[in-house]
């Protein structure tokens, strides 16, 4: 497998904080990567630079071998990368269908054209009605989002994601603030993605971490404190120190997979 | 097509499917045709100036409503499409379509060099960027003597003609026909844009910019499109007004335009488009009419209406549907 996303000592300072600091790690093509850490580790941070919505003060990061690191974040939304939000960054006035359909006309090449109605968009309407199965919205298309609870939100959230076509799509914890069977829903979405669409998720649900990741990154304190498969990042000494603090996470991490 | 009702719909005016929403657009330009029959020439006269007035509202309201972008400098195309008309009528040709066509190039142009920069700025700041411009080309056309008569204004506009080098049409209710065609046409342009996947796009940024940006959208391009489309229906509307006055002054490129331009809207109701028609006859009609009858006293009226209209009418005209389906209660 090749690398689709490189960093390379990436990092964010604000003032005296540094709030990612130095991270070097790759993605790979393909992969169900998932990174975890504490509160306050950086993780979203990071999540912003691979995004582009805020900038590095250090590193680089390159997509597919080039360098992305001064393209704004239209632009790497462009070329694939997409991200939901931690707190949902949706379209409140307008439906559910609107939301998904903003991301699909831009697709379609429909989102500067003044003769096209935007009821009547070619190939906008498939592309919604897939979306909105996909996540389990199917039949509520009309219904405003500021109606929408928020596990609905959440779900749309991802939806809206799904319909820019991602080639890495970053999930920032998708499941907060899911139901656990939405949260169950949304982790056979993730298996159903084809293969080449690359994932990176940060998520506190271990669960849900450890049933779809393929690979893990621990932060800690903007820093990477390890990089691995499920089986040695778990294993993994300094992790567990790291995390011991943390009651709900050291059970977690010390019971086995599939245990609850 | 019928949304399914449930609950989350239930709150929610339910729109006009499209053909009853034309009949209704049918039925009001019907009765404003009628205008001139029932009414004095002094009163159609008044009634085309409210008709070009409606046409730079609905323009605001493409930007306000509809994009996000509350511009207090909407007067700088109006005036400048007002004097582009005129100076064409004066110097060129008072064949009425040219004045038109010149006056639309004219708010868009202007409106292409402004919104450069006005669409940088979001919020309070292009309040205040929009309305500084829009001071700045009022000052200019007090200044200009050579081309606009300076602070005297633009002065022996002959009447419009209906045919190139033909009969000087001097009758108000020709002039209020005219003027009225256009005006539907000028507003239907808005509403086909409104409707348009640019205009999704459009509201879109309007509630999310951040959001579009990280879609892949050029919100720039997506911004300064509106805002030139907006100039140009706003110029459009300058050449209705110089239509029925065959007058301007700098005072047409003033800060009571725009301010009456967003008031209209509010009144109205932001994105409705045919609330900003009845926005700027509401606040018209205190201006032109009731205003002179109170000794000057016209803006206090109006203020008196636009908190009237803040608190009973939070949603403007355009609310009106949404509070009655909400005391009543959809089945």
């Amino acid at each position: 497998m090749s690398t689709l996303l490189a960093l390379d000592g990436v990092s964010k300072q604000y003032g005296s904080l540094m709030a990612v600091d130095g991270v070097t790690l790759g993605i790979e093509r393909g992969a169900r990567h998932a990174l975890i850490g504490p509160n306050g580790a950086g993780k979203s941070t990071l999540f912003g630079l691979i995004a582009g919505t805020s900038a590095t003060t250090a590193g680089t990061i390159a997509l597919a071998g080039e360098d992305i690191t001064r393209r704004s974040d239209s632009w790497r939304a462009r070329v694939g990368v997409a991200k939901t939000f931690q707190h949902s960054s949706l379209f409140l006035s307008l439906s559910v269908a609107d939301n998904i359909a903003l991301a699909a006309q831009r697709l379609t090449g429909h989102g500067l054209r003044i003769r096209t109605r935007a009821a009547h968009c070619p190939g906008v309407a498939e592309e919604v009605e897939r979306c909105l199965a996909l996540v389990g919205l199917a039949d509520r298309p009309q219904v405003r989002v500021s109606a929408l609870s928020h596990g609905e939100r959440r779900q749309l959230e991802v939806a809206v994601a799904l319909a820019t076509r991602p080639r890495l799509l970053l999930l920032d914890e998708p499941t907060a603030g899911m139901s656990a069977a939405e949260s169950g829903r949304f982790v056979g979405l993730v298996e159903s993605l084809p293969p080449d669409v690359t994932v990176l998720l940060i998520e506190h649900d271990l669960d849900v971490v450890f049933r779809l990741a393929d690979r893990i990154s621990v932060l800690h304190l903007g820093k990477l404190l390890a990089d691995g498969t499920p089986e040695q990042v778990r294993a993994d000494e300094v992790v567990q120190q790291a995390y011991l603090g943390s009651g709900a996470a050291r059970e977690l991490f010390l019971t086995s997979p599939g245990s609850p | 097509m019928a949304a399914p009702v449930s609950a989350g719909t239930r709150l929610q005016p339910q729109p006009l499917d499209p053909p009853a929403r034309l009949r209704w657009y049918g039925v009001v330009v019907v009765a404003l045709a009628f205008v001139p029959f029932v009414a004095p020439a002094d009163v159609a006269a008044t009634a085309t100036r409210i008709l070009a007035l409606a046409l730079l509202a609905v323009s605001l309201d493409l930007l306000v409503g509809v994009g996000g972008m509350p511009s207090l400098g909407q007067a700088a195309p109006f005036g400048v499409g007002v004097y582009a008309a005129g100076l064409t009528a004066r110097e060129l040709t008072p064949f009425a379509p040219v004045q038109v066509l010149v006056a639309v190039a004219a708010g868009a142009l202007l409106s292409a060099l402004l919104g450069w920069l006005v669409v940088r700025s979001r919020g309070t700041y292009l309040l205040m960027l929009s309305l500084a411009l829009a001071e700045l080309v009022h000052t200019l056309a007090g200044k200009w003597d050579a081309l606009t008569g300076g602070t005297n204004g633009l002065v022996g506009v002959p009447a419009l003609t209906f045919a190139p080098g033909g009969e000087p049409v001097r009758l108000a209710g020709l002039v209020y026909w005219w003027v009225l065609a256009v005006a539907v046409v000028g507003f239907l342009v808005v509403v086909v844009v409104s409707r348009s996947a640019f205009g999704r796009s459009l509201r879109g940024i309007r509630d999310n910019e951040a959001r579009m940006s990280s879609l892949g959208y050029s919100t720039f391009r997506v911004k300064y499109t509106a805002f030139v489309i907006s100039g140009a229906v706003a110029g459009l509307a300058g050449a209705l007004w110089m239509a029925q006055t065959r007058f301007a002054s700098p005072e047409d490129l003033g800060f009571h335009v725009s301010a009456f331009a967003l008031l209209a809207v509010v009144i109205g109701g932001r994105g409705s488009l045919w609330g900003a028609v009845l926005g700027a006859a509401l606040v018209g009609v205190i201006r032109d009419e009731f205003g002179p009858q109170l000794g000057g006293r016209g803006p206090l009226l109006l203020g008196i209406a636009f908190i009237a209209a803040v608190y009973l009418l939070p949603h403007g005209f355009a609310g009106l549907r949404l509070r009655r389906a909400r005391t009543q209660g959809h089945p």
